[in-house]
């Protein structure tokens, strides 16, 4: 009875696409803002509120723009990932703290410790519209240029690092 | 100590299952009474074990011991009692674990409920899903342990705050009873294709527990939609999110397969395809379980993930829904097809009940995985919405209604239209005609509304018909006709809260400072400002909105705005003031200057009949399980046997 054998049939087309689902990140959406220049924004820094920065004193390095908050769990998973990388002084991570009370997020950079260069503070969210920031944490990496050229959601793990950003920094560094 | 009791008992409920899953079925194919005699007992002592492990479980939160990985990631020393027995099924693991100790719930349930089943065929539905269990302890033990151990944490990182909510409490179990309930239709199903048996009283044993699995699926998701209108804060009580969808196709198979097992036991028709239904609501609930736990769908619901455990569930699956189908495909045909019928009798009315159903699911379906389709074949990442779900969904649903009306009072075989028509004229007049003027006394005249009354009005009024010729007959008491009518009035009661709230609600986002008032469909609302809040294991602002109408108080609401200290993430918890014509619901939004919040304010017209009629429907499930033929056939069978 060939009819009887039609449900199979489509269960297995189907178990092949779950299976390659797997291997696909859902989360994985590609940025609008990928080959364009990064959004400005003039934020006061969380070490020193009287100072200002903006990227377009970055021009001419390659650097990681990390989007965190103390209140975002996944962003201490990430932490020690970060910390390392930026002791190895391969490329500059600036932080931005997204909606956020600066207190808190100078606690917990005095007491998990600190792998930004500097830290922005974006209170109200405001920049993190203009960059699409829709989960915490979010990296970037801008290159000499001023422009966007990989964004990477949810937390940085030391694969993500290996196989996706480091190559691309070195690419760029040169 | 009491988490390596809890894993210790996993492994033997391991072992249990293998043996609950083997010897009866190899005892039935060889005719072996021993080997069959033993799925009662290892069924009963695989739960037992089972219950042991959850026992452990639930002891090691509401005791704290932050020595458990799975404790510290989800429960908090200053979590409330009540929420650590949440979090006891709130984590991945933990909710597997509820899985396995409620298909052995189901499992001893039929043990004990089979006396009038004959052995062979008890050994085998008992070893169906003594197989499905070990599938599960299997993937637990070998992914997921619940118990695993780690150096003693200072404290827990707390439950998900969406989590800690009264509704949790009894949501996932019921839901889980749903699902896993259609285990029993399953291995009922798996049976008759092994024994190639398939006659009347399969499908009267097969009844009442696949309604039962329904009816708390129905309670199941019902409660899911209304804590999502709650909870979340943005006053929707459906958002067809992939996990939401994952439990409403195995209850759109489940309405299906009930409807089609009733023309199995009482005409002999539809085998194969009953057979096929009851394959197909429990894959659903599989997959549904494959779609929330792997990841390969990013939805709201999603509180764990992990690839790994999405390959281990992704074999599981399909073993056994490739396995049931590659033996349905081979043994569908020695099961029959069964009776004949005219081009319009109730067998037709059903079958295209059917058709109905199953395209509704093959379009949720569709709609859920084309995303995953589309990536796949690196074609792009998009996301389906709920207008794609709206436009398949109302025209599909509208004619099933109107059968609905008509099914109940046709007859079997074949209908006499012409009767027909004459017993209906009435009632389809009245309908249309009310139909078309009851949007004047909700405001503006829409179309939608009319056709949503209009269903609502068809199946009150058919029902009311068949009731009536019910009690004009000689026939007495039937649990089983009155409980579906009292479903089919859920329906009628759902639709009316879905068109209602769906054309006339409406909302108003603002900023208000202290003192502000506004207007909302007649009711005054006045913003009295926030005060600060301290609770358990949050802080957090508390507004004031005192509600009035035409000068008259008529409530006052407190929504919150909460940080939970733990996690430290904020949340909305909204003030809802419930009635049977209208909900009034506020949130807090963001602080602004001045001492001003935004605030958004809804106004919706009916919204709690949607619940209401879903509650109708289980309750009518229940009740036709009460049915005195399930029971009389259980005597008679002991008489024969």
């Amino acid at each position: 009875m060939k009819r009887f054998m039609i449900p199979l049939g489509i269960f297995i087309v189907l178990v092949i696409f779950l299976g390659i689902g797997l291997k696909l990140d859902p989360r994985e959406v590609p940025s609008p803002l990928i080959g364009k220049p990064a959004p400005a924004f003039s934020l006061a820094l969380l070490s020193d509120p009287a100072r200002q920065l903006s990227p377009a004193e970055l021009r001419g390095k390659v650097w990681l723009f990390n989007v965190w908050a103390s209140w975002c769990a996944s962003c201490r998973q990430e932490h020690d990932v970060l910390l390392d990388l930026s002791k190895k002084g391969i490329v500059p991570i600036y932080g931005m703290d997204y909606k956020d009370q600066p207190a808190d997020a100078q606690a917990v950079l005095n007491s998990y410790g600190n792998p930004y260069t500097e830290t922005v503070v974006d209170r109200d969210g405001r920049a993190g519209i203009n960059y699409g920031v829709y989960g915490v944490p979010e990296t970037y990496l801008i290159d000499k240029n001023g422009i966007i050229r990989m964004k990477h959601t949810g937390p940085v793990t030391p694969e993500v690092l290996e196989r996706k950003i480091l190559p691309l920094v070195k690419e760029l560094q040169q | 100590m009491i988490p390596e009791l809890g894993h210790f008992s996993l492994i033997l409920a391991l072992l249990l299952a293998l043996v609950q899953g083997v010897l009866p079925l190899v005892g039935a194919a060889r005719n072996n009474a021993a080997w069959m005699a033993v799925a009662r007992p290892a069924a009963r002592a695989q739960f037992l074990f089972v219950a042991i492990a959850f026992g452990a479980l639930a002891y090691s939160f509401l005791s704290g011991d932050f020595s458990v990985v799975n404790v510290t990631r989800n429960s908090h020393s200053r979590l409330p009692e009540i929420y650590r027995l949440t979090a006891t099924w709130g984590s991945h693991e933990g909710s597997m674990l509820l899985w396995t100790f409620i298909l052995g719930l189901w499992t001893v349930a039929v043990t004990l409920f089979s006396r009038h089943l004959p052995e062979d065929m008890l050994a085998r539905v008992v070893g169906v899903m003594g197989l499905v269990s070990f599938g599960f302890l299997l993937f637990m033990l070998a992914t997921s342990n619940p118990f695993l151990r780690m150096p003693m944490a200072m404290d827990g990182s707390d439950l998900n705050p969406l989590l800690q909510d009264p509704g949790m409490v009894v949501h996932p179990p019921i839901l889980y009873m749903g699902y896993v309930g259609f285990s029993v239709a399953f291995a009922f199903a798996i049976t008759a294709l092994l024994s190639g048996k398939l006659d009347a009283s399969w499908a009267r044993w097969s009844r009442p527990w696949t309604t039962a699995a329904w009816s708390f699926l129905t309670i199941g998701i019902m409660m899911g939609s209304w804590w999502a209108y709650y909870e979340l804060g943005w006053g929707g009580w459906w958002f067809w999110d992939p996990v939401e969808n994952a439990s409403l196709m195995p209850w759109l198979v489940g309405t299906a397969l009930i409807h089609s097992l009733a023309v199995t036991e009482k005409r002999g028709s539809f085998k194969a395809w009953t057979v096929f239904l009851a394959i197909g609501a429990f894959s659903l609930s599989l997959l549904g379980t494959f779609l929330v736990r792997s990841g390969v769908l990013s939805s709201v619901h999603s509180f764990a993930t992990d690839p790994t455990r999405g390959l281990f569930i992704l074999i599981f699956l399909a073993v056994v829904i490739g396995g049931s189908l590659l033996l349905f495909a081979m043994r569908a045909s020695q099961v029959g097809l069964g009776g004949r019928f005219a081009l319009i009798s109730r067998e037709s009315f059903l079958l295209v009940n059917n058709i109905l159903l199953l395209t509704a699911t093959g379009s949720v379906l569709l709609g859920t995985l084309y995303p995953l389709f589309l990536d796949a074949l690196g074609l792009g990442k998009i996301s389906v919405g709920p207008p794609y779900f709206n436009s398949v969904f109302v025209p599909l649903v509208t004619p099933l209604i109107f059968l609905a009306g008509i099914g109940p009072l046709a007859r079997w075989k074949q209908v006499n239209v012409p009767e027909l028509a004459n017993r209906l004229k009435w009632g389809f007049g009245a309908s249309v005609v009310a139909a078309l003027l009851l949007p004047f006394t909700q405001g503006d005249w829409q179309p939608l509304v009319s056709l949503g009354c209009l269903l609502s009005l068809w199946i009150a009024v058919t029902v009311a018909i068949s009731v009536r010729a019910r009690l004009r007959s000689s026939s007495g008491w039937s649990a089983n006709f009155y409980g579906m009518n009292l479903a089919h009035l859920g329906v009628a009661v759902t639709v009316i809260g879905v068109t209602m709230v769906s054309s006339y609600q409406t909302e108003r986002n603002m900023r208000m400072a202290v003192g502000d008032t506004v207007t909302l469909q007649g009711y005054t609302f006045r913003f009295g400002g926030v005060e600060d809040i301290v609770g358990p294991n949050y802080k957090g602002s508390r507004g004031t909105l005192e509600v009035s109408r035409n000068g008259k108080p008529v409530s006052t609401m407190y929504p919150e705005k909460r940080i939970y200290v733990a996690s430290g993430m904020p949340f909305t918890e909204s003030a809802i003031d419930y009635g049977l014509t209208r909900d009034l619901y506020t949130a807090l939004g963001e602080s602004l200057d001045g001492g001003a919040w935004s605030v958004r304010l809804f106004h919706k017209p009916f919204v709690v009949w949607i619940w209401i009629g879903a509650v109708l429907m289980a309750l009518g499930g229940f009740m036709a399980i009460t049915d005195r033929r399930y029971r009389a056939s259980r005597k008679q069978g002991r008489a024969a046997a």
